[in-house]
């Protein structure tokens, strides 16, 4: 094959790769629920962003004389049991969740990526060490693993964005691994390296964009798997910590307060299952799109 | 086969061993080591004192050895917190989270294959519809948030079942109070695995009906019960055990939130009080012998895999 010859097959690659995205959109279209849970995602993360915009009362400051208080002009959503405005604490919850729930899934697609990409392209023993220490990671609770190490290291948002994001990454790592090993015998791969193209050049502009939909899609839905653990740690206590509101930590509050105010624990745990069930409805309709192979079942 | 098992098994030690060097690693990574971090207000010179009681002056590596020989030994060294061996916390709590732990993947199996297969073979009617986005539900709710929910309906408002704990205090033990008290806890336990099992098997089962080997036992004249049940049904399982395997790891994971909810006295519970009280060989010992109880599990897995795939044994 000469050099026109490939830059042609690279211009007709081009050419389907936009009728691929035009196919993908319209494909995802179709799926209601994926288009519903974009716009709530959409929503959540602007609210969450522009947070301190909205002229909602201070969502740590308490008012002890006003505790429980009914939904009112004041407090939309009512106060809590220190007088706190639910809304308020509401919405900056989600910001303090979503930050913790993205930066860990960042944390999981940067190791994953660099693992499987490592292990797909090198094969030899560092393929044979990384897989095995990807099963082994399957194998542990991690569950527990992040336990101990909040309770060494402390609990604070940064340990936590990495305790998760380190305890979630073996889906993208594997995923990676093998959408490099499809590509590696592939003729446009087979044919930059005859043109003497760098083992990383090989790397990053031919094999990794091949696992880019596939990483799309673990990605997503490993937000929603962040956004469930940080929900879960910090109700534990072992989270973010207060005065911060999380949706998990306000819970935990709630949870004592069921018996004299139940509705309390309504909206933060809403606010987690909507928020969780858009990101795994979007990386399922993802997966149905970029890769059509899954579509229809 | 023997080998096979083998194999695994083999593997399995493997796992534990490196899981053993990291959560140690992890503990004696902790600033100022770990008799330190305990208690901070003791002097130095006590500090020293108690290191070198304790062994914790020595080379990391002596001490890993050391710890480990005891672990293997089922010694796990003092608690912190309780001044008991870890090893009789340990093994008092394990009864209790095996039974939650057994009851709801009993509870999740039962019920996700044959809801899974009903939404196959009826794909895209109204009750395919409702088992889909109940299991997408079940999938994305905080199982914390479904606890405090069937709290609310079942304890505060309807009074039937109790909130809290295994047994009814005063009362003497009986199965019926169990059994009450293990209602609520399996439910939130189950429903995750419930649902993600169901969506496999429902995915699974599709893809099974799809093939040549159905149509040819449809072509063959086969009754339709048949047909699903012998030859779609054996095959989309398969699929399923090793999902089952994947799922231990987090239906143990599941279980420290939902023990710690119900007050349910067990590994789980024990390893968030730890973690809260920093009471490292509590929360050691504990991730060590969770660990061990997902390898067991999952060689469980290994052997279900031979009896449901013959095909596996001749390799």
């Amino acid at each position: 094959m000469d050099q026109t010859a490939v830059l042609e097959g690279g211009m007709a690659r081009d050419a389907g790769a936009e009728r691929g995205v035009a196919d993908a959109w319209r494909r995802f279209r179709r799926n209601r629920l994926a288009v519903v849970a974009f716009a709530y995602l959409v929503i959540v993360h602007g609210v969450a962003a522009l947070a301190p915009w909205f002229g909602l009362p201070d969502p740590e400051a308490m008012d002890l004389l006003n505790q429980f208080s009914p939904p009112s002009s004041e407090h939309v959503l009512g106060t809590d049991e220190t007088g706190r405005d639910v809304l308020a604490r509401l919405v900056f919850g989600a910001r303090a969740s979503l930050a913790v729930g993205l930066a860990a899934m960042l944390v999981a697609v940067a190791v994953g990526t660099a693992l499987g990409a490592l292990s797909g392209f090198c094969g030899g023993w560092p393929e044979t060490a990384i897989m095995r220490l990807t099963d082994g990671m399957l194998t542990v609770p991690t569950f527990f693993l992040a336990l101990l190490v909040l309770a060494v290291f402390g609990s604070n948002i940064g340990n936590v964005v990495l305790v998760i994001g380190l305890t979630g990454w073996m889906v993208v790592a594997r995923v990676v691994r093998a959408e490099i090993l499809r590509a590696l015998p592939q003729e446009f791969v087979v044919a930059s390296r005859a043109l003497g193209a760098s083992e990383a050049r090989m790397l990053v502009r031919h094999l990794l964009p091949q696992a880019l939909p596939s990483v799309i899609v673990a990605a997503t839905l490993g937000v929603a798997y962040a956004v469930l653990t940080e929900s879960a740690l910090s109700y534990l206590g072992l989270g973010v910590q207060a005065p911060t509101p999380t949706w998990g930590n306000m819970l935990s509050g709630a949870q004592h307060y069921v018996w004299k105010s139940p509705v309390l624990a309504l909206y933060p745990g809403a606010a987690i299952m909507l928020t969780v069930l858009s990101y795994n409805a979007l990386g399922d309709a993802l997966s149905d799109t970029l890769d059509p192979r899954h579509a229809g079942s | 086969m023997r080998r096979h098992l083998l194999r695994r098994l083999a593997q399995g030690v493997a796992v534990l061993f490196v899981v053993s060097a990291v959560v140690f690693a992890i503990v004696h990574a902790a600033p100022g080591g770990p008799a330190l971090l305990n208690n901070p207000d003791v002097d130095p010179v006590m500090a020293r004192e108690i290191e070198r009681q304790l062994g914790l002056d020595d080379p990391i590596p002596i001490q890993y050895a050391r710890w480990l020989g005891n672990a293997v030994r089922g010694n796990f060294g003092r608690s912190y917190q309780h001044g008991l061996g870890t090893a009789e916390l340990l093994w008092a709590r394990i009864p209790n989270t095996l039974l939650l732990s057994g009851t709801a993947l009993l509870l999740a199996v039962v019920l996700a294959v044959p809801l899974g297969m009903i939404s196959a073979i009826y794909r895209y009617s109204a009750l395919d519809y409702v088992a889909t986005v109940t299991a997408f539900l079940g999938v994305s709710v905080p199982v914390f948030w479904l606890a405090i929910l069937l709290i609310i309906v079942f304890s505060v408002t309807l009074g039937w079942l109790p909130s809290a704990g295994m047994l009814t205090v005063g009362l003497p033990f009986s199965m019926r109070d169990r059994a009450l008290h293990l209602i609520m806890p399996s439910i939130v336990l189950a429903t995750f695995p419930l649902a993600q099992l169901m969506r496999y098997v429902r995915s699974s089962m599709v893809e099974a009906l799809a093939q040549d080997y159905v149509r040819t036992a449809r072509a063959k004249g086969l009754p339709e019960r048949g047909v699903v049940g012998r030859h779609a049904l054996r095959n989309a399982l398969i699929p399923m055990v090793t999902v089952l395997g994947v799922l231990t790891p987090r239906l143990l994971g599941g279980a420290v939130v939902t023990e710690t909810i119900f007050a349910w006295p067990g590994l789980g519970r024990l390893a968030v009080e730890a973690a809260i009280t920093r009471d490292y060989p509590v929360i050691l010992g504990a991730t060590l012998l969770v660990s061990a109880l997902v390898v067991l599990s999952n060689l469980i897995t290994d052997v279900l895999y031979v009896v449901i795939d013959p095909r596996i044994a001749l390799r």
